[in-house]
């Protein structure tokens, strides 16, 4: 380490790695935006180090020289076709020029972020050490962000085009916005042929119902076990623990014979009542972490008023703890909307289908995939909705009880 | 003056209070045994039994009864008949009986031996049958002319019993048989290697991966809420729908991932990504991290957000670098946490079930336990086999908790 901790090495070192990031991104993000033919050049290393150098903080430590550099840059890919990154010849004019544009901008603006405080000298540890987080963190943002978003963006692109552009040329996501709401048609044919706005009503209200089971069982055994004293009540708790380790496979053998045996398989009702088994001991975690972090107090003045216990819970518990109620039924809500495996082993009636097990049946060489991306998309675009707008409890309920997947 | 003394035993009040837990645990009680117990006991019991998909109905005779003949006409050819057929093809039924009521105004001219009439009552005493019986009884009758305005005699459901032995709920018939067949072969233990393997790997990765999002979310910026909010994406949203989007992304022939690929001179060829022996494992392993490093990441978050801030003020203060302050302070602060996650996830990578089976279905070299247990069970129809593999299952994930549990006294941060 002791030899790069001087601003002439780590500078253009650091640079040629951000540069090739960059062109790397960019190239990435226009192939899937165009479908041309983008892809991150060798270049790249020498243009980078050189931008590197010209962020060192030598002189008043205005960004003169780098933005300098930029320009010869621009002008050096766009008319020499020295560029970082390598662009097919097919490609439009304008996706060029986007592409070389945001090469450059991204690691000059980058690299002066990243090379504050470096000079041209000998570097302190800290100072060298900070840059190269710095180098990282960006990274990171990059490629957290595009490994997250690139599933998501192909689900939903594959979903408003057609199979026989797709395979012609996997890259190009580019939609044709001249056919208007005829992008959408693989949602209309999912909702007119293939029954999904039924599922989606099935998954929805088996979901609410589970959410209302699961509390009305979790809430007075959450209750008993964080605030009551009696034998076993240590046992208990730890046992809840472990009955949530207890596989979902293991269990679905048994009560798909039993489910076949009574009658029960292939009904929404049998779906109704494994459902709220499977999440009653989270939603009883949860709620018992809570319970437990309420004052006491509060409740022995209402002992002392004359109120009965379960009207102590029903009339001060609750009402305090409704943002973790919130919380266990936004999660409860989201494992019953997710849940694949009952689902699939249970149901066989195209009539009684949820979500997913509808989404199952889709996957078959005779439907369009556009038709199997656009269910995915039916089934996670409410799931999303519901978190993004009530992030704070989800992020909280997921903390407070999921350790569970 | 007698000294005072606490309280011995339980006094009415806190009976009061023991009773009420009580009642108020009874309905979840009653429902974790109905639906965990129950079904646990009964894998153990299932594992010891030869039993098939097509056994899980025990044999039953089976009986179908129609007039042959015009009655109308006073066709003197006119019979009744039952056509008798035994649902099992391998297993005895015995002590079989049959009755059935007779409308009105029907008489029958000839009886077959088996056969008693008595008033409007027929009762046949039908013996012992072999697995795959069949036959008939043919019993000749004539009709009244009060019998056509009653009902039909077809329309009275005849009733059918018979003593037969149910695999499933007998006392008898165990094996090892299931046992026998799971560990036979190398099958099991390259099944037992893969499931390490996506365990360990799946568990530390995400663990690792989750360990760099919360790092880097742990400074507040603009735009930090929402790059939270899109990191749990892959955790949110439903496995179906992300697993077929992975499926999708990697296809050999029209996926993007290929096509990025090739086109960037990575590989001149399309690459099978889920169905090559070892890529294949290596994809749904990073499929596991993918998908539940956002859960380590939310864990390990909240828990650097509670870390007190003067520490490292004062690291700063003795001149301590970035890297020495997040080797010597964060890290030993995070260890509990981390170590209490990497239990709890390796007990749930154990688990899962739902990702595996729809990225691959258990091919090309990724079959898992759980995997295994389905495809035992229904592709391979041998629900006895499945069980065994859940048993086994099942004693490995008792002996990871008793370790998890010694763990988690000394930590208790969840």
């Amino acid at each position: 380490m002791r030899p790069l901790r001087f601003g002439y090495a780590t500078a253009p070192l650091l640079g040629a790695l951000w540069c090739f990031v960059i062109a790397t991104t960019v190239a990435v993000a226009m192939s899937f935006a165009t479908g041309a033919g983008f892809r991150p050049s060798w270049l790249s290393l020498p243009w980078g180090a050189l931008m590197g150098l010209a962020c060192l903080r030598g002189g008043g430590g205005r960004p003169a020289l780098p933005l300098g550099l930029g320009v010869v840059m621009l002008l050096a890919s766009g008319l020499a076709g020295l560029s970082p990154i390598a662009i097919d010849p097919e490609a439009a004019p304008l996706a060029r020029w986007i592409g070389v544009l945001a090469t450059v901008f991204f690691t000059g603006v980058g690299l002066w972020r990243i090379l504050d405080k470096v000079v041209p000298g000998a570097l302190t540890r800290h100072v060298f050490e900070a840059a190269v987080i710095r180098f990282l963190t960006g990274f990171g943002y990059i490629f957290f962000t595009a490994i997250v978003v690139i599933p998501f963006y192909v689900m939903v692109m594959t979903s408003l085009k057609n199979q026989a552009a797709l395979v012609q040329n996997p890259l190009d996501f580019s939609l044709d916005l001249g056919q208007g709401l005829g992008l959408f048609r693989s949602y209309v044919e999912l909702m007119r042929d293939y029954n999904f706005g039924s599922y989606l009503w099935t998954s929805f209200y088996v979901s609410v119902l589970t959410v209302l089971i699961t509390l009305a069982f979790a809430i007075p055994g959450a209750y008993a076990v964080a605030r009551l004293r009696f034998r076993g009540q240590k046992v208990f708790s730890r046992s809840i623990l472990l009955i949530y380790m207890v596989p979902m496979i293991v269990l679905a053998l048994p009560i798909y014979i039993a489910f076949s045996m009574t009658g029960l398989r292939n009904t929404i009702f049998g779906i109704v009542l494994i459902y709220p088994v499977t999440t009653i001991p989270v939603a009883l975690y949860m709620l018992q972490g809570y319970f437990r972090g309420l004052p006491s107090e509060v409740e022995e003045a209402g002992l002392m008023d004359g109120l009965s216990r379960l009207k102590v819970i029903w009339k001060i518990t609750l009402p305090l703890s409704l943002p973790a109620l919130a919380s266990v039924s936004l999660y409860v809500f989201m494992i019953a909307w997710n849940e694949f495996l009952l689902a699939f082993m249970l149901l066989d009636d195209p009539g009684k289908f949820t979500l997913t097990r509808g989404i199952a049946s889709l996957n078959s060489s005779e439907v369009p995939r556009q038709h199997l991306m656009a269910g995915s998309v039916i089934a996670t675009l409410p799931i999303m909705v519901l978190f993004l707008g009530l992030e704070r409890f989800m992020t909280k309920g997921l903390t407070a009880g999921s350790v569970k997947g | 003056m007698t000294e005072p003394v606490p309280p011995k035993g339980m006094g009415p009040l806190a009976r009061r209070e023991a009773r009420l837990a009580w009642g108020l645990l009874f309905p979840t009680l009653a429902a974790v045994a109905l639906v965990v117990i129950l079904p646990l006991l009964a894998v153990f019991w299932i594992a010891f039994k030869p039993i098939g998909l097509a056994e899980l109905r025990p044999p039953a005779p089976v009986v179908r009864e129609d007039i042959r003949g015009d009655l109308e006409e006073g066709d003197p050819g006119a019979y009744l008949r039952y056509r008798l057929r035994n649902s099992s093809q391998d297993q005895a039924i015995t002590g079989v009986t049959l009755t059935d009521t007779w409308p009105e105004g029907l008489s029958a001219t000839e009886m077959d031996p088996r056969c008693t009439l008595e008033g409007s009552t027929l009762s046949c005493d039908l013996g012992d049958w072999e697995g795959g019986f069949r036959d008939q009884i043919r019993i000749p009758v004539a009709a009244d002319p009060s019998y056509f305005e009653g009902p039909d005699v077809e329309e009275t459901e005849p009733v059918i019993t018979g003593k037969a032995n149910n695999v499933l709920t007998s006392f008898s018939s165990f094996t090892l048989e299931n046992f026998a067949r799971i560990f036979d072969g190398s099958e099991f233990w390259s099944v037992l290697g893969v499931t390490l393997f996506y365990t360990v790997f799946g568990t530390a990765g995400a663990l690792i991966m989750g360990l760099f999002a919360a790092m880097l979310l742990d400074k507040s910026f603009t735009g930090q809420g929402i790059l939270r909010g899109l990191y749990l994406f892959p955790y949110v949203a439903p496995v179906i729908a992300v697993a077929f989007a992975w499926i999708l992304l990697f296809d050999p022939y029209s996926g993007s991932a290929n096509a990025l690929l090739m086109q960037m001179g990575v590989t001149s060829q399309a690459i099978n990504f889920f169905g090559e022996r070892p890529l294949a494992l290596i994809m749904v392993t990073l499929f596991e991290i993918w998908r539940y490093f956002p859960l380590s990441f939310l864990f390990i978050l909240a828990r650097m957000q509670s870390i007190d801030t003067d520490m490292y003020e004062a690291a700063d203060m003795d001149g301590a670098s970035p890297f020495q302050k997040f080797r010597y302070l964060s890290l030993p602060q995070l260890l509990g946490i981390l170590s209490v996650l990497f239990l709890l996830r390796f007990i749930w990578t154990f688990n899962k079930f739902d990702d595996i089976f729809l990225l691959t279905g258990g091919n090309a070299g990724t079959r898992v336990l759980t995997v295994n247990v389905y495809e035992q069970a229904f592709a391979l129809s041998n629900i006895g086999a499945g069980a065994a593999v859940a048993v086994v299952i099942f004693l490995s994930l008792i002996l990871f908790s008793l370790f998890f549990f010694r763990v988690m006294s000394r930590e208790e941060g969840l």
